[in-house]
């Protein structure tokens, strides 16, 4: 082993300071290759039969990372200089290679050239860092090609023009990646390369001929240490930028330092940002604020237009603000309250690959195959982007995912590469894994690893199990479970008995999954990440493997299943007397759906011991709730829809409301009750590393636009606590039954998301749950499908002494981590619930146009938008055609929420109903959507 | 942070279980009884010993064995920019107070009642670790110095960090804010003289990472012994026997 020092100049905070590290050199670093005759190949990844290897320099790990994950490309030596440069640049791409590299199936090697005695260069004097790396990654090949012999051909794959000529220079095989990948002789990988940016090649390859086009489109951004220093003065401002769901030329800015939403208009200001780049903008004088004219919805037709039409005017904001704003429009020029800006430098990009598909157009003759197209992404915040591509014809009709490259000033779209094509447009298992993959969700089988850690099948419940001290035995017990019809991962059930003083014995059993997932291993680093199982209409995708979902954790009937119980004493009056947690053995007696229950409850001729038991429970469970409601829990509304599929074709035969049954809530109630019960006890136990579950109090500019709507139609709302807002809904009783359900889903929809944290994180005043009404929660019943619950199994067991705290635990940066993740994958899941809902009321309605009632929630300038109860649908309506648009027929009464013709012959005002009509159309193609029309 | 890459290489280049290069002279403060130089890597601490000799403070007599005194410093120059410490701070009184206890844990200060042993040590050069070096340098020095003791008390730190158990921490690997335990061994009566450790470790995790730092000590021991054993015959050499 040599020993060498390194010296290195550091910058911290400004100041200049020598920095002395040691950097050891050895002799036991390894070429990788299985075939090598000096080395030690028990660590060799290359492939045996290897006949070129390939060694990668910085900037094509950096810019083909698509490329490299594409299992064509195999025999790779990633260097560690070129792994840590990737890291300094884009953490995004240096995980994505560190992913190939532990991917046993991939031929990459990570060979440590600057630890190695032979491969290790010191900088010479008036040589830059750059320099410096480039010839450590030709030393590196050198050494490579010396060490492996003439047997095997060892390439440099460089784009970098300097560095391939002195590589040719010294004797190295050098390529660039677009060289290569011709030699491979694979069209299909030609579509996986980035195209260089167009200030290196000439422009007439990219571009269309035309000479008009090649005009400067965007001003330049400033380069980042004129940023810096405007940062510094105040007159520039840093904030992510936001575009708007509705209307992709309207963008804002959430300052910090102005305290205020700079909002943006038109690409020309949005300057070339994405939506969640962190950009630079400069607030407009003021004269040039965009004034405030009422609120519209803009049409989706609308993008393909010039730039003009949409600067001004059509703004669709997602809450309305309150400036006042009456009379005719467009005249009156009141300048706007909230300052306008525009992007004059971007700090970082959010590009990642988008979903989406090519708009269709007529093949190219010639031009080699190669034909440029535009892709148009499913989400309507990202502008469209520029491709080239060999394989036109097979992409027109499919789904495709495209990633960014870069956009420059002259051209009007950015450009970017062909990574993935999902299947075809309009089938129905694409559009649901574009829908997955829009949720970033891991929807791939479980690896050999995870699978390995499941206990064997059949399993059973073994005599060890029985005879375990820690574990009761309960399955004497009358354990029953109910659940929605159909569910196959049952994680609860419960029991009741009433006890011989008049008080009942309530046993809550949970499935006891952290006896099968442990920490640690491949099984529960997968669901970790995973972090929730997703149910999408036709589908479910598992946190955990099917057989213990299915199987070996689901509590069904007549099997023995292991179980972690909660039980409680209670009085009739449903009062807990005491609490007590084990982990069991039950063995439930019956799997109740939902509808059952509530028959067998009905039937007040059925007088069985579980029929008993139900009603007990129901009873108490009613008192629960009762009280649950007087301390302040709200009863919030959300438009659930359940499908009947088909179950040959899958498609949907029905949608129909999510009904609410006695049941459901009886089984809630004692649900809740186990949460709070287990989230007092872990943290008494643990009060700095136990994960709970807050729901935060919403601001009142929060429940704003809630206040408004409840204004305008008369109803007065008391925000001022979540008891007053609770009783003050259940007086908000309109004319018809479905009122206060509107009410209360508007009321939903302007709260925050309840989130998990870990409790170390924040204060106990901050635990306050508010939908809930709870000082403490947390989630403990459904382990199977959540990740949450797992985490609070563990705590559990631990605090009653079953067995050791992981060591998770022990890092409460760790476990903040996981919390985020979790909240991520919820609300991923959620939304791509939602989206797979949406995809099926498309394809529901694609057959059959519907007339319906429809509700007004929203009043727009030029429209409104509507909810439909029965389908659980919200969409715009349109009052005025595209052409007529601006004339200021209609006008907005911000106060009274109504939306009146200038005549005065026709008004429209909020939570009204309308009779519509609902009907599928494709106004651009491969976008269809649904179209509600006024009748 | 990554302090271990996926390869098995610390940021240094040296695997988990693998120590700094050390190195030990004897003998560079010709005045002192007995002195030391010890570096590991880019640590270097040199120690100095005065005694067993009469008491400078009448009123600090024991009469049943010796004082044993112990005055740690860093130089000024010893981090270079990174922080300037002055002398009789908090860190360096409780430094001292550590090496103090751990020489009179092996000094068989019995044997020499009524006297007092002062033992000086200064970090010239300071990159993690600087605790272990101070008591490996203090342990040669009192060697030099020829003063009895039961067993030559070595001294290593070891980690945690991203769930690999690390020996010998850097100054960069120290400064992570992880688990760093410092242990103090007497490697032939295999007794633990010393034993810290900032912020917190499962216990299991604790004994793996003890582990290897006691076989870290035991590897230093050898190295001290041989330096010594060179150093002795060097002696003998010299006086012509």
């Amino acid at each position: 082993m040599l020993h060498n020092k390194s010296f290195a100049k550091k910058t911290r905070a400004g100041k200049v300071t020598k920095q002395l590290r040691e950097h050891y050199l050895r002799d036991d670093i390894y070429c990788g290759a299985p075939f090598c005759t000096v080395c030690n190949t028990s660590g060799a990844r290359l492939s045996a039969t290897a006949s070129t290897v390939l060694v990668l320099d910085t900037n094509v790990v950096l810019n083909q990372i698509d490329l490299l994950e594409n299992p064509a490309i195999e025999d790779v030596v990633v260097l560690s200089i070129v792994l840590e440069e990737v890291k300094n640049k884009n953490l995004a791409v240096y995980n994505r290679v560190r992913a190939i590299c532990s991917n046993p199936k991939r031929n990459f090697f990570v060979f440590s050239n600057e630890y190695h005695r032979e491969t290790f260069v010191k900088e010479m004097t008036g040589e830059t860092k750059n320099d410096r790396n480039d010839r450590a990654i030709r030393v590196a090949a050198q050494w490579y090609q010396n060490h492996l012999g003439g047997a095997v051909k060892v390439l440099l794959i460089t784009n970098d023009k300097g560095n391939k000529r002195k590589a040719s220079e010294e004797g190295i095989f050098a390529e660039t990646v677009e060289s290569y990948v011709k030699s491979l002789d694979r069209p299909d990988l030609l579509d996986l390369l980035v195209r260089p940016a167009s200030e290196d090649v000439d422009m007439e390859e990219v571009e269309d001929l035309r000479p008009s086009k090649r005009k400067v489109i965007y001003s330049e951004h400033k380069p980042m240490s004129e940023i810096t220093s405007g940062l510094h003065r105040g007159i520039y401002h840093q904030g992510k930028l936001r575009v708007n769901r509705y209307n992709p030329f309207e963008a804002y800015v959430g300052s910090e330092s102005i305290g205020d939403e700079v909002r943006v208009y038109g690409r020309s200001n949005m300057n070339r940002a994405f939506d969640g780049d962190i950009v630079a903008v400069e607030v407009l004088p003021r004269d040039q604020w965009h004034e405030e004219k009422s609120l519209s919805i803009v049409r989706e037709e609308d993008e393909d237009e010039d730039e003009d039409v949409h600067l001004a005017p059509n703004s669709a904001d997602d809450a309305p603000r309150t400036a006042p704003q009456q009379g005719s429009s467009g005249e009156v020029n009141v300048v706007s309250s909230r300052p306008s800006g525009c992007i004059v430098g971007i700090i970082k990009r959010n590009w990642h690959s988008y979903c989406g598909s090519l708009e269709p157009m007529p093949m190219p003759a010639g031009s080699g195959g190669i034909a440029h197209a535009l892709f148009v992404s499913k989400d309507r915040r990202i502008p469209k982007i520029r491709i080239q591509t060999r394989q036109l014809e097979n992409l027109l009709d499919k789904r495709i995912i495209v990633a960014v490259d870069s956009w420059d000033r002259q051209s009007r779209y950015p450009s970017g590469h062909y990574v993935q094509t999902i299947g075809e447009i309009g089938d129905r298992d694409t559009e649901s894994e574009l829908v997955l993959i829009e949720n970033d969700i891991n929807s791939r089988p479980f690896s050999s690893q995870v699978l390995a850690c499941l206990p064997p099948l059949p399993w059973s419940v073994s005599p060890e199990d029985l005879s375990n001290p820690i574990r009761q035995d309960l399955r004497h017990l009358r354990v029953f479970s109910v659940d929605p019809p159909g569910c196959k991962d049952i994680d609860d059930a419960l029991h009741c008995y009433a006890l011989p003083n008049g008080n009942y014995e309530v046993g809550v059993h949970i499935a006891d999954v952290t006896n099968f997932v442990h920490p640690g291993t491949p099984l529960d680093d997968e669901a970790t990440e995973r972090g929730t199982s997703v149910y999408l209409v036709e589908r479910r995708i598992d946190m955990l493997p099917k057989p213990l979902t299915e199987d070996i954790c689901s509590l069904r009937s007549d099997v023995e299943r292991l179980a972690f119980s909660v039980i409680w004493e209670m009085t009739p009056e449903a009062d807990i007397i005491s609490s007590r947690y084990t982990k069991s053995v039950i063995k439930s007696s019956a799997a109740l759906s939902y509808i059952e229950a509530q028959a067998r409850m009905d039937d007040s001729r059925l007088m069985d011991p579980v029929t008993t038991d139900l009603r007990n429970m129901n009873s108490l469970a009613k008192k629960m709730r009762s009280r649950r409601i007087e301390r302040g829990a709200l009863t919030l509304a959300s438009a659930e829809v359940k499908f009947q599929i088909d179950t040959e074709t899958h498609d949907p035969l029905d949608i129909g409301m999510y009904q609410i049954r006695e049941a459901n809530q009886m089984v809630e109630e004692f649900m809740l009750a186990a949460n709070v019960s287990v989230a007092e006890q872990i943290l008494k136990n643990f009060p700095l590393c136990s994960l709970l579950r807050r729901h935060p109090t919403p601001t009142r500019e929060m429940l704003e636009p809630l206040l408004c709507t409840a204004a305008a139609v008369g109803v007065h709302l008391d925000v001022s606590s979540s008891k007053a807002l609770a009783d003050s809904l259940d007086h908000a009783v309109g004319d018809d039954p479905y009122f206060n359900k509107l009410i209360r889903i508007l009321a939903t929809r302007c709260m925050t998301q309840a989130v998990y944290f870990c409790s170390g994180d924040l204060s106990p005043p901050e635990y306050h749950h508010y939908g809930l009404a709870s000082p403490l929660y947390t989630h403990f019943t459904s382990p199977i499908r959540r990740y949450a619950d797992v985490i609070v199994h563990r705590l559990l067991a631990a605090s009653l002494g079953i067995s050791k705290l992981p060591s998770v635990f022990h890092d409460r940066l760790q476990l903040t981590s996981i919390a985020d993740n979790l909240n991520y994958r919820h609300r991923n899941a959620q939304m791509a619930g939602r989206a797979s809902v949406e995809l099926h009321t498309l394809i529901y309605f694609r057959k059959r146009p519907t007339d319906t009632d429809a509700r007004i929630v929203k009043i727009r300038s030029n429209g409104f938008f509507v909810f439909v109860p029965k389908y659980g649908i919200e969409g715009p309506v349109y009052l005025t055609t595209k052409a007529e648009q601006g004339s200021g027929e209609w006008y907005v009464d911000e106060q009274q929420q109504k939306i009146k013709k200038m005549d005065g012959s026709l008004s429209y005002s909020i939570l009204q109903t309308v009779k519509i009509h609902m009907e599928v159309v494709e106004p651009q193609p491969n976008r269809p959507k649904l179209q509600l029309t006024l009748i | 942070m990554e302090f271990v890459s996926p390869e098995g290489l610390r940021l240094d280049g040296r695997r988990p279980m693998e120590m700094r290069q050390i190195r030990a002279e004897i003998g560079a403060v010709s005045k002192a009884d007995g002195s030391a130089v010890f570096e590991m890597g880019n640590t270097k601490v040199i120690a100095a010993v005065y005694g067993p000799r009469e008491l400078q403070n009448r009123s600090q007599q024991i009469s049943s064995q010796a004082l044993v005194r112990c005055e740690y410093s860093m130089a000024n120059f010893s981090t270079g920019d990174r922080m300037r410490k002055s002398k009789g701070d908090r860190r360096s009184t409780e430094i001292s107070l550590v090496i103090r206890q751990t020489m009179e844990a092996c000094i068989l200060t019995h044997l020499m009642p009524r006297s007092q042993i002062d033992i000086y040590v200064q970090v010239l050069q300071a990159d993690g670790g600087t605790r272990s070096a101070c008591i490996n340098a203090a342990t040669l020095a009192l060697a030099d110095a020829g003063i009895p003791m039961c067993d030559l008390v070595t001294s290593c730190s070891a980690g945690y960090l991203n769930t690999t158990p690390l020996l010998d921490l850097n100054y960069v690997e120290d400064s992570a804010g992880g688990p760093d335990v410092t242990l103090g061994i007497l490697p032939k009566l295999d007794k633990v003289t010393l034993l810290q450790m900032d912020s917190k470790l499962p216990i299991d995790i604790l004994e793996n990472v003890m582990q290897l730092a006691i076989e870290g000590c035991k590897a230093i021991a050898k190295y001290i012994r041989e330096v010594l054993l060179e150093n002795t015959k060097q002696l003998e050499y010299r006086r012509g026997v």
